[in-house]
């Protein structure tokens, strides 16, 4: 990975708390160059999940700095629903609108917010649909898919948008473990096709199998950053030694 | 002879009454009842409009971020859930016109059908905070990561609303919707108190034109039973065509 390349999300010196008690995030940085593939890891409430939600402002941040493709988030004459619009995020627990059936569930925001034509919309959601392998259940609603179906579904409907970066948030932790693999699967497709992603995910395997980086968080800070083979052969600090330890073991 | 207060002793039934010419003048005791009927049908319809587009846009505002639109919506609901309806309807019918300037106080007492006008408006706010209510616990049960996953997509805040969640919203508050509806239909009898015709007060004058008080007050019994049904009916009917397929089982 070029190091002089701009990356496609910046992340200077982030504080976030929310109104009562401890910050959640201090004064995190990190960047996502084009292409590169980061896993966020840490233990429960160490503010891996907040961090990947302020990149879009789901989450305000109160201090710090963030751009995406150049923009800054919240900032100053920057269209937010256009931005969020080009970065993909996938959910722990997938979000696909139930009343929807697949196919409208991934024209909706193409039609809506891209301004495509329906028929547009479509043909770019059956190939996407066909690339996660559920071209047959276009006409289904999401209730009658299972969970690694809906959670194919939800990362082929971020992908309709033609995002800049995909953004993972614990997207495999409410599944059932036979269905863990099937939407892995489709991750690491889409990693070695070159997409920019940010992965939070206790899965240590996709971690080593195609991240460029893993960054290990703590307590709301980011306690290290390391290239992937390093990270797993000689972390080194000592919490981060201690959480892989763990999670390595079992 | 025995005295009985309050029995109907030696009392004439007379079903044919019915077909008899009512001393009104312009057709028979039927078509009396029939054209409260048609006033009472009018009335809830237009009503039950004004509760469902008024209720919807402040059970929304209920559940917008920030704290002066939920605070607006809150004050809306209890004003009008907290007063009983007749007293809403004397306020709009006897106090409201002369709280306005004198030439709109004329012109309102002047409208040929004030009482309709008023039952109207009055009925239709006063189911309009129960409608809110009802609106706002649905899209407060929807997860919030519905939210969310409409916003990452790029959607606006109106779109979000008008896509995602009230979509599912009404459907999961249809049943409680569906009493606000009899509710609303049950209600316009308040509004002989101002003077409207509609079929409670249609009943009462058969029975003070031909004595005839059971046949007036179990046909207008019967006609109140009937369309309730046919509403209960009509809202199932709606609930088994809007049902999504898969979604609420287990």
């Amino acid at each position: 990975m070029s190091s002089t390349a701009e990356p496609v999300i910046r992340i200077e010196h982030v504080t976030k708390s929310y109104t009562s008690g401890m910050p959640v995030l201090r004064d995190v940085s990190l960047t996502v160059a084009r292409g590169e593939v980061v896993v966020v890891c840490g233990p429960s409430g160490s503010g891996k999940s907040t961090l990947i939600k302020c990149v879009n402002a789901l989450e305000p941040i109160q201090q710090g700095r963030i751009t995406v493709d150049g923009e800054q988030v919240g900032g100053k004459g920057v269209n937010l629903p256009r931005l969020r619009a080009r970065v993909g995020m996938v959910f722990q627990h997938f979000e696909l609108f139930p009343h929807m059936r697949v196919l409208d569930n991934l024209c909706l925001a193409q039609c809506k917010v891209l301004g495509r034509s329906r028929q547009e919309a479509e043909s770019r959601s059956e190939a996407l649909l066909d690339r996660v392998g559920l071209k047959a259940f276009a006409g289904k609603h999401p209730g009658q898919l299972s969970g690694g179906q809906q959670q194919r579904v939800a990362i082929a409907r971020a992908l309709a948008m033609d995002p800049v970066v995909m953004l993972f948030d614990e997207a495999t932790s409410a599944l059932d473990p036979e269905m863990v693999s099937e939407v892995l699967d489709v991750m690491v497709e889409l990693a070695r096709s070159g997409m920019t992603m940010m992965v939070v995910t206790h899965e240590m395997g996709f971690a080593r199998k195609v991240a460029h980086r893993v960054v290990f968080m703590d307590q709301g800070e980011v306690v290290e950053d390391s290239p992937t083979t390093v990270f797993f052969e000689g972390a080194q600090s000592p919490r981060a030694r201690q959480f892989l330890s763990k999670i390595l073991t079992y | 002879m025995h005295r009985h207060q309050g029995r109907a002793v030696g009392y004439n039934w007379n079903w044919g009454i019915f077909w008899e010419q009512s001393p009104e003048g312009n057709g028979t005791y039927l078509d009396m009842l029939v054209q409260g009927l048609g006033t009472t049908l009018l009335t809830a319809a237009l009503a039950w409009i004004i509760a469902l587009v008024v209720g919807s846009a402040v059970g929304v505002l209920r559940t917008l971020p920030g704290r002066t639109a939920p605070l607006l919506a809150s004050a809306w609901i209890e004003l009008f859930r907290n007063m009983p309806l007749l007293v809403q309807l004397f306020l709009w019918y006897f106090v409201f016109p002369d709280l306005l300037p004198t030439p709109w106080a004329i012109w309102l007492k002047q409208l040929p059908n004030a009482s309709f006008v008023t039952a109207v408006i009055g009925i239709g706010f006063f189911m309009s905070a129960r409608v809110a209510v009802q609106i706002s616990s649905g899209i407060e049960a929807l997860p919030l990561g519905q939210r969310a996953a409409a916003t990452a997509l790029g959607l606006t805040s109106a779109q979000t609303y008008r896509y995602v969640l009230l979509p599912m919203a009404f459907r999961i508050i249809l049943p409680p919707l569906t009493s606000e509806l009899l509710n609303t239909i049950k209600n316009t009898s308040v509004a002989l108190t101002i003077g409207l015709a509609e079929l409670t007060a249609r009943a009462r004058a058969v029975q003070e034109f031909s004595f005839q008080v059971f046949e007036a007050f179990t046909a207008a019994t019967l006609a109140y039973l009937a369309i309730n049904l046919i509403a209960t009916l009509a809202a199932r009917w709606l609930e088994s065509r809007v049902r999504v397929p898969g979604y609420g089982k287990a």
